[in-house]
């Protein structure tokens, strides 16, 4: 019975390191940039060119920056729950125009609502780069002081809104008070 | 005879696809730092498709980091400072070859460990067999295969 022990335990060490990894989304890539500083930037507002946005407008406040793009159906997909985060008027929403068609964009936002405080318009997608962004849409949660808090890939739900982002807001509001 | 044509005409077809070259920047002056962009574009992750290299994938992403990683270059930058400036943004995944730290040091030390791991137990297992006794008598093969069977 002894000499079995062996075999059996590396066998149950196997099936789990499967049933781990098996389970993991591979196309989730951890954002290296939570609990740093967010990246400077300066790009020309969506709806006007001559102003600018920077990282400036994230802080000072609780502060979400989502990447968005009119070619990208997710997006369309969570844009509802994007207009009732805003409605609520807890947390300026600051949208990175990615890879888009300034045009376009505008039309969307007139179609569907525009839940965003200012829009950053990154037509070559440089400053997406600097975030880290891989994919549309993604979602990160800044705190006053520039730090990245949170990052959220795919489409935002009110569930993910409630659970990820407001229990982080209250733990960290917590802290600095 | 139109058999033959339409192969010669799917031939045609099948070799432009790899004829087809999805970097469009033009070469560097310096020889020594087109091969480092070459071989960067070779290792580097796209993320969209992760089984890629940006140099294989036609997603706009990796053209994105191409022009990145082009322009990196042709202003001088090392391997070293271009790979650090990709996994600050992207983490470890973006390089196929995970570098030699933090939890990837397990990766390549895994290798040794289990070839060292096989070493001990097999060291073992001939030390036991070797003190079972040694039935050199041929007639006495009952006993013999009694042994080899219980073993």
């Amino acid at each position: 019975m002894n000499r079995f022990i062996v075999p059996i335990v590396g066998f149950a060490i196997l099936v789990i390191f499967l049933m781990v990894g098996l389970n993991r989304d591979p196309t989730f890539v951890p954002s290296p940039l939570i609990g740093k500083q967010i990246p400077t930037f300066s790009l020309p507002q969506l709806d006007a060119p001559d102003k600018t946005v920077t990282d400036a407008n994230l802080r000072g406040q609780f502060s979400i920056l989502n990447v968005w793009a009119t070619w990208c159906s997710g997006c369309r997909q969570e844009h509802p729950v994007l207009n009732r985060i805003a409605a609520q008027g807890q947390v300026p929403i600051y949208g990175l125009n990615w890879k888009d068609d300034a045009g376009q964009a505008g039309n969307w936002l007139q179609q569907l609502g525009n839940p965003y405080t200012a829009n950053a318009f990154d037509k070559e997608g440089r400053v997406a780069i600097d975030w880290g962004v891989y994919g549309a849409p993604e979602t990160f949660l800044i705190a006053p002081d520039g730090t990245v808090l949170y990052r959220h890939i795919s489409p935002m739900s009110m569930a993910v809104w409630k659970a990820e982002f407001l229990t982080r807001i209250a733990a960290a509001s917590g802290e600095t008070l | 005879m139109n058999a033959v044509r339409l192969q010669l005409v799917l031939m045609l077809c099948f070799g432009l696809c790899s004829a087809y070259a999805l970097d469009t920047h033009k070469p560097l002056n310096n020889p020594e730092q087109q091969e480092l962009y070459e071989r960067l574009t070779k290792e580097v992750r796209c993320l969209v498709c992760q089984n890629q290299a940006i140099g294989d994938s036609s997603a706009p992403l990796a053209a994105d980091l191409r022009r990145e990683v082009w322009e990196m270059v042709a202003a001088g930058q090392s391997e070293q400072q271009i790979k650090t400036f990709l996994t600050d943004r992207y983490g470890d995944f973006v390089l196929y070859k995970p570098r030699y730290a933090g939890p990837a040091a397990l990766l390549w030390l895994a290798p040794g460990l289990l070839l060292l791991f096989g070493g001990f137990v097999l060291w073992r297992v001939v030390r036991r067999r070797m003190t079972l006794p040694v039935n050199l008598d041929n007639d006495a093969s009952g006993t013999d295969a009694r042994q080899h069977s219980g073993d």
